[in-house]
């Protein structure tokens, strides 16, 4: 049925009568980063409140301790104006469920277009036990930050924090899951092929240790920003890009393995955006008109911490380069890109990579 | 050829099942041994056992589900613009929308943080991509939310309100009610909070009436914008769902959780009903110009929903588990519903506090009052008189109803538990904690202030527990202020500086609209503040009064 408005005017559309306000068609009470909001900032900026925006009743709810439901002192880091962070990659439900959807639809178009050629058999003997050995530990680095990250997603300040890092969790375990099952996949394919072997390789091999010990201290960070600011301005750039891209992407196709690299290839780019996120809210606090020095101080002690973990996690992977049959890259030349990377990352904040 | 052979032969290859799938990413996780998990999320619950995962949930399936049912709810939304939606709807609906989209992003994305909690406290990862995909699933509905009112700001005739939404919820004296609900998902203990009072009561039982009910009745207001977006909504409810049920069944097994299970779901339970039946309530039953009489009042959908529905089914099945289930609870809840008309009350409250809202609340008419009388017998003889002055005080000039003596209207106690007004005036109830003064809306209300927020329960320590806190009676935040200037630090004015975003009617007209003049002169005052100043035979004499209730004067 149509319903009959009951309305002077007739109508309950925009612009059917001008009154005070009629035209206010703008959130307006918040800052745009620039001079017009993003659709982002629409759907995100003060979904999450907080005593300085706007609640009038301060949190009515507390802890045992009297802390409110979000709390500045659930991260040693200080900011002068925590709300000014905006996202740079500007995910909402929307683009995420794109992003996320598309490339869960090209992996596995990847996998079931290789495993109908006949791929995974043509794979290099050795590949195929680094495959299951090496990437079946990896999936298990993935998935600790996914579930470090879900952790760290209930304590940011505001909710521009939260969801980037939110959207981080949700970028790593699908990751962990696509490793899962793509070896799951061609594991069907290749006689032989051990699907334990990566557990076993992240609990017991020597050469894991480190990695793992380098994601759990990030898991076990109390610290929400720690969690945060280890993952992807530490371990990322000297361990993550490290194995992924400049080991599985590179080495891959040269042992006969052209699927490999798709699967992972939008780990990379996730990679991207995650590191925008993550610099530019490093940025703020390193730059704030408060608390700089303090939070660099403070960050510097988080590359120390984590950047030996990653340092020692890195080096216990090293002898995976030289597994392969066919060796394209060498670990030194790897690493040394790596550690490139972690430097200008690094120097984007005014912090310095420790010596080793 | 022959006659079997199809394409799906050439071209199939074997893959794994779903079940191998959901059991080779159960197996991602593992026990650190270098550097322990820091314990952040507190509770007084013990969980050894590891939840199940019926649904065996994969996210190579979720994500693109979700961007399919995304794709159908923006394309409706682009629809229902071509089709001129807004010409035809009814903005006596649109404009209950102004309260309802800005309270419910925030226990939305509350939600999404509290998979957090779960997601570390229960032992195993058989359930982790159930927490991950409800930790999505909540972001999704909080923008997707926050997306549809900054549609309806777009395209609906008064987009006042809708501009300064976010803002709003953090003070509005109805959001707080709102805010009660969104804080209880993540505040406290963390089972109590992110399993029994967000999944297992909220989203098991009350987003029937919050995502199916009224929807339905956007519908017959012309608005199709709604449905879209909270039907798609909740359809991803049934896997919150089966998150919950399985914790819910991992805690059963230890017998030391059952007096905590029996306290949270009574809180929860409760709780729910006094907020979210008063919330949607009001919206469904006074937003809605629909007066079919074949339709569903709130009380009948509540009744089907949440009494046949949620108790049958869900929680009485747990008496087996040796829960105790307060059976009396829940038919307490369903007298206030119809007897007590505990709705009708609140819908009153909002429309007597029509100036420090932000939006416009329009008078009942003879047409609703037939309906009214029909669906719950006696409704004219209580609450007509009232709306017939809320009709003829919502033109400027008049007093505010607010302050109108003439009305007989008499302003309510806060309840100090659910935010809601003691509105069912013999129920009123007053305790003190930390020495302080509380009034509350019913017995268990206190129960749940004193007994249930609290460092013991029953002679067992539960140091996780949260507590109540704040400036929680709104009211003693403008105690003894001018009503216009009260409304100017809300910030409920419009951007002339001085004509109110509220209005008591739906005349799109600036000569109709009051401003802060209008309003300018009356003091506010807080009934608790007021109640705490009085001597203790005052303040009986008083509560004695107030137990009476009040009678609306005749308007002619």
């Amino acid at each position: 049925m149509t319903a009959v408005p009951n309305v002077s005017v007739g109508s309950g559309a925009a612009g059917a009568a001008i009154f005070p306000d009629s035209d206010s068609r703008r959130y307006r009470y918040f800052e745009p980063r620039a001079k017009r909001a993003t659709h982002y900032e629409d759907v995100t900026v003060d979904v999450q409140p907080d005593p300085e925006r706007y609640l009038l009743q301060n949190w009515i709810i507390a802890f045992p301790n009297g802390k409110g439901a979000y709390y500045k002192d659930a991260t040693a880091a200080m900011s002068s104006n925590w709300h000014a962070f905006r996202a740079p990659d500007q995910e909402w439900e929307r683009t995420h469920y794109q992003r996320q959807s598309k490339i869960e639809g090209m992996v596995q178009s990847v996998i079931a277009n290789g495993r109908k050629s006949g791929a995974p058999k043509a794979f290099d003997k050795s590949w195929v036990k680094i495959l299951q050995t090496h990437l079946g530990a990896w999936k298990h680095a993935e998935f600790g930050l996914g579930t470090s990250l879900m952790q760290a997603q209930r304590y940011g300040y505001t909710q521009m924090i939260n969801n980037a890092t939110l959207t981080n969790s949700s970028y790593k375990l699908r990751l962990a899951q696509d490793i899962t099952l793509y070896l799951a996949e061609i594991g069907m394919d290749i006689p032989g092929f051990d699907d334990n072997a990566g557990k076993h390789a992240w609990l017991e091999d020597k050469g894991w240790q480190g990695t793992r010990e380098a994601i759990e201290a990030i898991m076990g960070s109390g610290d929400y920003l720690e969690q945060y600011f280890a993952t992807n301005i530490v371990f990322e750039p000297l361990v993550g890009e490290l194995f992924r891209s400049k080991f599985l992407m590179q080495v891959a196709s040269p042992n006969g393995d052209f699927i490999t690299p798709s699967v992972i290839s939008a780990a990379e780019a996730d990679y991207e955006r995650n590191l925008a996120n993550a610099i530019d809210l490093m940025h703020l606090l390193v730059t704030d008109n408060q608390h700089a020095a303090d939070n660099k101080k403070l960050f510097q002690g988080w590359v120390t911490k984590h950047v030996a973990f990653a340092n020692k996690a890195a080096a216990g992977l090293q002898p995976i380069w030289s597994q392969p049959h066919s060796k394209p890259v060498q670990y030194a030349d790897a690493r040394a890109q790596s550690v490139e990377r972690i430097k200008k990352i690094l120097g984007e904040l005014g912090l310095v990579l420790p010596k080793e | 050829m022959s006659g079997t052979l199809t394409l799906n032969k050439i071209t199939a290859q074997r893959g794994i099942s779903v079940g191998e799938a959901a059991k080779k990413i159960a197996d991602l996780g593992w026990n650190p041994s270098y550097v322990q998990e820091a314990m952040t999320f507190p509770t007084d619950y013990k969980i050894t056992k590891a939840p199940k995962d019926p649904m065996k949930q994969v996210l190579r399936s979720y994500f693109p589900m979700q961007e399919e049912k995304d794709n159908r709810v923006y394309g409706a939304l682009d629809a229902a613009l071509r089709g001129d939606m807004f010409r035809n709807v009814e903005p006596r609906w649109v404009e209950w929308m102004k309260l309802f989209l800005a309270i419910i992003p925030f226990p939305e994305i509350s939600a999404a943080r509290s998979m957090a909690m779960v997601g570390r406290l229960a032992p195993g990862e058989d359930l982790r991509t159930g927490f991950t995909m409800q930790m999505v699933d909540e972001f999704r509905h909080s923008t997707i939310q926050m997306n549809l009112k900054k549609w309806y700001m777009e395209n609906y005739i008064d987009p006042a309100g809708f501009d300064i939404t976010e803002e709003a919820f953090g003070k509005c004296y109805a959001t707080t009610i709102g805010r009660q609900f969104g804080e209880g998902f993540l505040t406290g203990d963390a089972i109590t909070a992110a399993n029994i009072y967000l999944t297992v009561v909220a989203e098991t039982a009350f987003t029937n009436t919050l995502f199916v009910a009224m929807p339905s009745e956007a519908a017959r207001n012309g608005d199709y914008a709604l449905p879209t977006v909270f039907l798609s909504v909740q359809s991803d409810e049934s896997r919150h769902i089966g998150n919950g049920h399985s914790l819910l069944m991992s805690m059963l097994k230890e017998p030391e959780n059952h007096l905590l299970l029996e306290r949270d779901l009574r809180y929860a339970f409760w709780q729910n009903h006094a907020i979210v039946d008063a919330a949607i309530g009001t919206f469904i039953e006074y937003g809605t110009t629909n007066r079919d009489k074949n339709k569903e009042s709130y009380a009948e959908m509540w009744h089907r929903w949440i009494f046949e529905d949620y108790y049958r089914t869900y929680m009485l099945p747990l008496e087996k588990y040796g829960i105790k289930i307060h059976h009396d609870d829940v038919q307490l809840a369903w007298k206030r519903l119809t007897d007590k008309k505990y709705v009708h009350k609140v819908g009153q409250f909002f429309a007597v506090g029509w100036s420090a809202n932000f939006w416009r609340i329009e008078a009942q008419t003879e047409k609703d009052f037939e309906w009214f009388e029909h669906k719950y017998p006696g409704w004219y003889a209580e609450f007509g008189n009232f709306w017939k002055w809320y009709e003829k005080l919502s033109h400027r000039g008049q007093t505010n109803i607010l302050f109108n003596g003439d009305v007989g209207y008499v302003y309510p106690h806060r309840c100090w538990s659910c935010l809601v007004p003691c509105l069912i005036r013999e129920d009123i109830v007053t305790d003190e904690i930390d020495g302080k003064l509380h009034t509350f809306a019913h017995e268990l209300d206190r129960w749940t202030a004193v007994n249930a927020f609290a460092g013991e329960y029953q002679g067992r320590p539960t140091p996780a527990m949260g507590r109540f806190s704040g400036r929680r009676e709104w009211e003693s935040v403008y105690h003894n202020v001018d009503m216009a200037d009260a409304i100017k630090d809300l910030g409920f004015v419009r951007t002339d500086g001085k004509t109110l975003v509220a209005q008591p009617h739906l005349r799109f007209d600036a000569k109709e609209m009051w401003t802060l003049d209008d309003v300018r002169g009356h003091i506010l005052k807080s009934p608790l503040e007021t109640l705490r100043a009085m001597s203790p035979a005052d303040r009986e004499a008083h509560l004695a009064e107030y137990r009476k209730g009040f009678t609306i004067n005749p308007c002619n």
